[in-house]
């Protein structure tokens, strides 16, 4: 008797304890409306890995809220946690101390950040999917791969002719001898190559330092090289890693993302618009976060 | 037998009730986190919008006083998958809306449920998620 009440209550609070939205974890599963997940195919098998191939449009494997990265890069959240502590060189501490970011350990009401992004500023490479990722289509072609961006409308390029990076971003090596060195870039610089049949990898440079690296106000130099890996699992699935290497600011790379599982989705999946509006974003400061934060512009 | 599972169930609820602060750390330093306040008033305006949509209410009080509140929520395309639409709310809707405040004592505050006047129930998800830009975002602000 003693052991079935036991039981029950175990039970009992495991119900409890699966019906609460907290455990279902911080945004709670959200489906992307016409999307698929992991959770949908339970027990099936997916098929071999296509060569070579990444195209398609991809959605987060466990569900539509896996990409909020709230409190800055998913593998790294500004936490206050030792081990989410950032390799910051005392350059690179500096330029994060003097970020007010809304999120994050170092957090200040939304009117009091210098966030550039709320502004609608671009978000660049790679705050895209260390902050609020969404779905993503990708497209090759023989030449390129092509990325659009459900968050802010984006799309960026990533070179596949056997070009090289920049070495020196002002001065590319494929530059036309006296033709103007290209400006710094908010999406850098990206060229990629296949290091096996069922791994791309991207590398970028170039970029426009005004860009945070996430929402929790992690900085980056111009001198940033970003190191995107896409591994094709199967035929449904492809894992995305992103490093960090950027010497002014961090002592060593790092990982921003590990492995982030995106589902492969029916190729009518259309992507929502999501567009950053500067009216909209003004009329926000003005009737809610301005006297949220007692603030009087 | 049936008592004592009454009780743990009872228990076991108000734990989850408990942890929703610890883990909703995802925050905005504006709001007071874990507060819940339930207010019933008119619509005035619902601002489907980046990076927040702006629900505006009138509620009158005790002395007949009324107070002009603002809620926001995430963004449209995350407000989409729970049942939220540009056509939610139109002005003159006598509406419930429970909500987490804002610190400073401003009538403002996150919506976390709306209830319509013909008895249905918007959802808001699970916890607050990051606001971004797409305006601004789901995350950040």
């Amino acid at each position: 008797m003693a052991k079935r009440v036991v039981v029950q209550a175990i039970a009992a609070i495991a119900l409890v304890t699966l019906l609460s939205p907290v455990t279902r974890g911080q945004q709670g599963f959200r489906r992307q409306l016409g999307a698929v997940y992991d959770v949908d195919f339970e027990g099936k098998k997916s098929g071999p890995a296509p060569r070579r191939s990444v195209s398609g449009t991809w959605e987060f494997a466990k569900g539509g809220a896996e990409g909020i990265q709230a409190d800055g890069a998913k593998a790294m959240p500004s936490d206050g946690k030792p081990e989410h502590e950032l390799p910051f060189t005392p350059e690179g501490r500096k330029a994060f101390m003097a970020h007010k970011p809304t999120y994050g350990f170092t957090q200040v009401p939304s009117a009091l950040t210098n966030d550039p992004m709320p502004g609608c500023d671009p978000q660049g490479l790679p705050r895209i999917v260390l902050h609020n990722a969404h779905t993503e289509q990708i497209i090759q072609t023989p030449n390129q791969v092509v990325i659009l961006y459900q968050f802010n409308k984006k799309w960026r390029v990533i070179w596949t002719d056997g070009r090289a990076l920049p070495r020196d971003p002002e001065q590319p090596a494929w530059a036309i001898k006296d033709a103007p060195p290209p400006e710094s870039r908010w999406w850098g610089y990206s060229v990629g190559r296949w290091v096996d049949d069922y791994t791309f990898v991207a590398e970028s440079n170039g970029f426009d330092d005004r860009t945070w690296l996430d929402n929790a106000g992690r900085p980056h130099s111009d001198a940033m090289r970003v190191v995107e890996t896409y591994h094709r699992v199967d035929a449904d699935h492809l894992e995305k890693t992103i490093t960090i290497d950027d010497p002014k600011y961090y002592t060593r790379p790092w990982v921003a993302l590990d492995k982030l599982p995106y589902r492969l989705q029916s190729p009518s999946l259309e992507i929502p618009e999501q567009e950053c509006v500067p009216s909209e974003t003004a009329k926000y400061d003005r009737l809610f976060a301005n006297p949220a934060a007692g603030v009087t512009p | 037998m049936r008592k004592t599972l009454v009780a743990l169930f009872t228990i076991a609820s108000a734990l989850s009730l408990l942890a929703t602060p610890l883990l909703a750390h995802h925050a905005n330093a504006v709001f007071d986190v874990g507060k819940r306040v339930t207010v019933k008033g008119t619509v005035t305006e619902w601002f489907w919008a980046n990076p927040h949509c702006l629900l505006r209410f009138d509620v009158t009080d005790n002395n007949g006083q009324v107070v002009h509140w603002i809620a926001e929520t995430q963004a449209p395309p995350n407000m989409i998958p729970f049942g939220w639409t540009k056509q939610s709310f139109t002005a003159g809707d006598e509406v419930t809306i429970t909500l987490e405040p804002v610190k400073n004592g401003s009538p403002l505050g996150r919506i976390l449920q709306a209830r319509l006047p013909d008895g249905k129930t918007l959802v808001a998800g699970a916890a607050p998620v990051a606001a971004g830009a797409a305006g601004a975002p789901e995350t950040g602000r």
